[in-house]
């Protein structure tokens, strides 16, 4: 056993133990997770100084022998940026709901929850492993939204259980064909050995099914619509894991699964897959642009920037034998995940802050928010920029690599087409900016405080990582590298 | 051919608590008749014990004591187990309660020897065996629900029986062997029609035992007109020993459009289940309908039994997974002992442990992981598209997600509303927590389970 199965299961340890023990409640319940999910993010950090490349940390046993499937853990340069984020936002998620009133105990046991199966994925290296926690992501999320949501969240929780569990079986119908055609579930033998190399039309099937999978989770167009009712009516630190690691399972399933194990079937539909990516890159950007209510915004925003790092992928299959090209590209979407992940958490948590002062999302009700709560308004300021790409942020850096990436493996017209999305960004954003922030006060601007201590403390470690990437990514970069590498050249075979 | 009674040990056991413990409860005042649940119970534990620690019997000539015999021996043992528990929770200080326990012991007895039989004329008296006693529980209260299940079952029951008999006629008939494998064997040559015929015929009894469309209605009367444990039962331990005899029947007798029939009912079985499901405010009713769809899932494997080896792991597995969610679900029933889906709001606060005892099952027949029917599900999935038949696996998928549905409903109640007064801790209660913790326990580490039965 190796310190990342400790890693894994901590929090879910944490959790079983809060449920255990009744006599933990109120705020006291919210501080053990705390302190769990610290404890949880120095282990990543020793982890992460502890790591020298290629599998790290691996532990592999028995789990269906008939099926060949088993516990089988480790971390790469793909892998080890992910748990990090999810290691570092679910404990910013902790302290932001210190300021949360309602069954604290079983929310913070939920969110532990959450927190293994979100490790226990991104560490995961068998199929069957994998399907696991991708499935308990959603039951975790669904009791999030249906019990701590808002509006008509009975219904939303129910949409996005429904659909993204549908999605889910497509997946595992993927990876049964996968265990047919390879003999097991495990990923590290079935990427080795591509499955169903001599018979291409089943390839492209398996693909389809893995594909949709992932596309609901991701989402993309036009698979992408349970995603607004659940952000909208998901807690403030539920859409946040949400938006900031869920949806990752989707993009880092395609480059973990989809890419090397189905490389063949990956290349021939290389140009389908990226013109997906690009239809959710102008479709998200365009209605996030026509949207009144701020969560709903950014929730297209992610539609958008999701987009970008499937475009990536598909790109490196369009690369010819991977190549500087298909790394950039690979390397760019994983910078991507880790990006998005840290920007649109942070915008999550702050337009919780809306709702928690006023009762709704309706951009026309407020305005000259920035007078009357300065930390709230710069930290938004920050927060969008940072999301469309402004250079100095995180998500310059991959959307950088991705560009190059993309139009660097031929797709010259899809990449000029792509950065189209980003015009359009940041005329949304600014306009979000001018009709919140600015002007006249609104109707409902009397109620926005400024950011508790708890909420400042939540958001501002995100925006900083994000600069930090953003001024000086080598550190990041020095571990994404060699997997994307890895990984292209697995797909460009 | 080597006639080792000692093979038969299990069966034998099951029958010694039967016969000692209807003895027991003639002499035995009304007042401590629950020693009788403790003889039934030891007499489960140890059949329990030596098939788990059996080492593979001799095969006897109408009756094979093979892996699939052991499997079904332990998750009807140990089903019947917690029924046991059920059912002295339920009947305790009835003036039948004695009865009670022996009946559920002697239908167990007959739902192995479904599972083992060889032989046609095995497979007729087992059926017979593992119907009436549950007939005679369906009515056990006495009172009208009860009168009506146990008349539409006796009926159901009577008439598929004789069809089923006409079945085994016919293939007597055509093989001129009752023998699975002679029968077989001699059944290639004979017309296909009359073949198709009797297979048809045979299916019948093993489907009213099932609980598989088209011999389906008994069970949502009875899941809402008998005692819930009696319910519990019949629609879990007659079903394991009817699902393990069509594989048998697939394995050995082998006729000819086998797979067709059965894709074809299968396919019918968890459909209709399923949709019956989808509104239904009695939580029995809707248990009931769940059971069927969750047969049509295990006839998927039983369908392409021919056609790939991983069909008997997962009728098997399916089997033990099946068996523990189900008896976990109606316990929670019991332990509640409310009949509406309105019943259960609030039930997460007032009664924590229940509560998510309730949502593992239910989560679980559903195929969430970890729970074990996920496992089932995914041998499922391969083995139908092993098996040729791509389209059912996806058929399973559809309805997996449809039955989302109607599960979520109840769960959403759980958590929701005020939480009415907590119901009393019991037996029942203990049944459903160590149900869903077995659930959860054999999707973990079922794996080493699986190993072993195939």
């Amino acid at each position: 056993m190796t310190v990342l199965t400790v890693v894994i299961f901590l929090p879910l340890a944490a959790a079983l133990g809060l449920l255990a023990v009744p006599r933990v409640r109120g705020r006291a319940a919210t501080w053990v997770w705390i302190a769990v999910s610290a404890a949880d993010l120095a282990l990543v950090a020793v982890m992460w100084a502890g790591y020298r490349g290629g599998i790290g940390y691996e532990t592999r046993l028995r789990w269906i022998p008939t099926l060949d499937a088993g516990y089988h853990v480790g971390v790469d340069g793909l892998s080890l940026p992910l748990i990090a984020l999810t290691a570092l936002l679910f404990l910013v998620c902790g302290v932001h709901s210190l300021g949360e009133r309602r069954r604290e105990r079983a929310h913070a046991a939920l969110f532990l929850f959450l927190q293994s199966v979100s490790l226990g994925l991104f560490a995961a290296l068998d199929l069957l492993l994998f399907f696991v926690f991708f499935d308990l992501s959603i039951v975790g999320m669904y009791f999030v939204i249906a019990g701590w949501g808002h509006g008509d969240r009975a219904r939303s929780a129910l949409t996005f259980f429904l659909y993204t569990f549908l999605g889910s079986l497509a997946l595992l119908l993927g990876f049964v064909g996968l265990f047919l055609g390879g003999g097991t579930f495990d990923l590290v033998e079935l990427a080795r050995n591509p499955p169903y190399a001599a018979s291409p039309g089943v390839a492209s099937l398996v693909l389809l099914a893995v594909g949709v999978g992932l596309a609901v989770k991701t989402p993309v167009f036009p698979v992408h619509t349970w995603l607004p009712p659940a952000h909208t009516d998901a807690p403030a630190a539920g859409s946040a894991i949400l938006a900031g690691i869920l949806l990752k399972m989707g993009t880092y399933g395609l480059a973990r699964v989809a890419m090397p194990a189905l490389p063949d079937a990956w290349r021939a539909h290389a140009w389908l897959i990226m013109a997906i990516g690009l239809v959710s890159v102008l479709y998200g950007a365009l209605v996030a642009l026509a949207q009144p209510n701020l969560k709903r915004l950014v929730a297209y925003t992610s539609v958008n920037h999701m987009g970008y790092a499937v475009l990536a992928l598909g790109a490196a299959g369009l690369a010819p034998g991977g190549g500087r090209a298909g790394e950039l590209a690979v390397s760019g979407a994983v910078t991507q995940m880790v990006s998005h992940g840290l920007i649109t958490g942070a915008l999550f948590l702050l337009t919780g802050v809306l709702w928690d002062r006023a009762g709704t999302y309706d951009m026309d009700r407020f305005g000259g928010v920035a007078g009357r709560a300065p930390v709230f308004a710069a930290l938004l300021a920050a927060a969008a920029f940072a999301s469309l790409g402004l250079p100095g942020f995180s998500g310059f850096i991959a959307e950088f690599q991705i560009f190059v990436g993309v139009i660097g493996a031929g797709a010259v017209v899809l990449g000029a087409a792509a950065v189209l999305g980003i015009l359009i960004t940041a005329a949304l954003f600014l306009r979000a900016l001018q009709r919140v922030l600015l002007g006249g006060p609104g109707e409902l601007t009397g109620r926005v405080t400024d950011l508790r201590p708890a909420e400042t403390a939540a958001v501002a470690p995100l925006l900083a990582l994000s600069v930090l990437i953003g001024v000086a990514p080598r550190w990041l970069l020095d571990v994404i590298e060699p997997a994307a590498a890895a990984l292209s050249s697995l797909a460009g075979r | 051919m080597n006639d080792d009674p000692a093979a038969l040990l299990p069966e034998l056991l099951l029958l010694a608590g039967a016969v000692a413990g209807l003895l027991t409860g003639m002499f035995v005042p009304r007042g401590r008749q629950r020693a009788v649940a403790w003889i039934c119970a030891a007499a489960l534990a140890a059949a329990l014990a030596v098939t788990v620690t059996a080492t593979g019997g001799a095969a006897f000539g109408s009756y094979a004591p093979d892996a699939l015999t052991q499997a079904a021996r332990a998750v009807v043992a140990g089903g019947t187990l917690l029924v046991i528990a059920l059912v002295a929770a339920e009947a305790r200080g009835h003036r039948r309660e004695a009865e009670a326990y022996v009946l559920v012991m002697l239908a167990a007895l007959g739902s192995v020897l479904l599972a083992g039989a060889g032989d046609l004329l095995v497979l007729v008296p087992a059926y017979l065996l593992a119907s009436i006693p549950a007939y005679a529980l369906a009515g056990f209260g006495k009172d009208a629900p009860g009168t009506e299940a146990a008349l539409k079952y006796y009926l159901m029951g009577a008439f598929l029986g004789v069809l089923m008999l006409a079945g085994v006629t016919l293939l007597y008939g055509l093989a001129g062997a009752t023998g699975y494998r002679a029968a077989g064997a001699a059944l290639a040559l004979a017309p296909g029609a009359a073949a198709a015929c009797a297979v048809v015929l045979l299916l019948a009894g093993l489907l009213f035992k099932a609980g598989g469309v088209p011999a389906h209605f008994w069970v949502p009367d009875v899941a809402e007109g008998a005692p819930v444990a009696v319910a519990a039962f019949v629609t879990t331990v007659p079903k394991i020993g009817a699902l393990a005899a069509l594989l048998r029947v697939a394995d050995e007798l082998g006729p000819g459009g086998w797979d067709v029939i059965v894709a074809i009912v299968a396919a019918a079985t968890m459909t209709l289940g399923n949709l019956a499901a989808f509104h239904q405010d009695d939580v029995r009713r809707l248990l009931a309908y769940s059971t069927i769809s969750q047969a049509g899932y295990v006839l998927v494997p039983v369908a392409v039994a021919q056609h790939t080896a991983l069909a008997r792991p997962a009728v098997l597995f399916y089997l033990a997974a099946y068996a523990v969610t189900n008896v976990g679900a109606f316990a929670v029933v019991a332990a509640t002992g409310r009949g509406t889906l309105d019943g259960y709001r609030g039930l997460g606060r007032a009664a924590p442990g229940l509560g998510l005892a309730l949502v593992v099952c239910l989560l679980g027949f559903a195929g969430i992981p970890p729970a074990a029917v996920f496992v089932a599900k995914v041998l499922v999935f391969a083995a139908a598209w092993d098996g040729g038949y791509a389209w059912l696996a996806v058929l399973v998928l559809v309805n997996t997600v449809a039955s989302l549905y109607y599960y979520l409903r109840w769960v959403a109640v759980v958590f929701r509303g005020d939480p009415p007064a907590a119901p009393p801790p019991g037996l029942a209660r203990a049944v459903a927590c160590v149900a869903a913790v077995a659930s959860l326990a054999l999707g973990v580490g079922g794996g080493v389970l699986l190993g072993r039965a195939a």
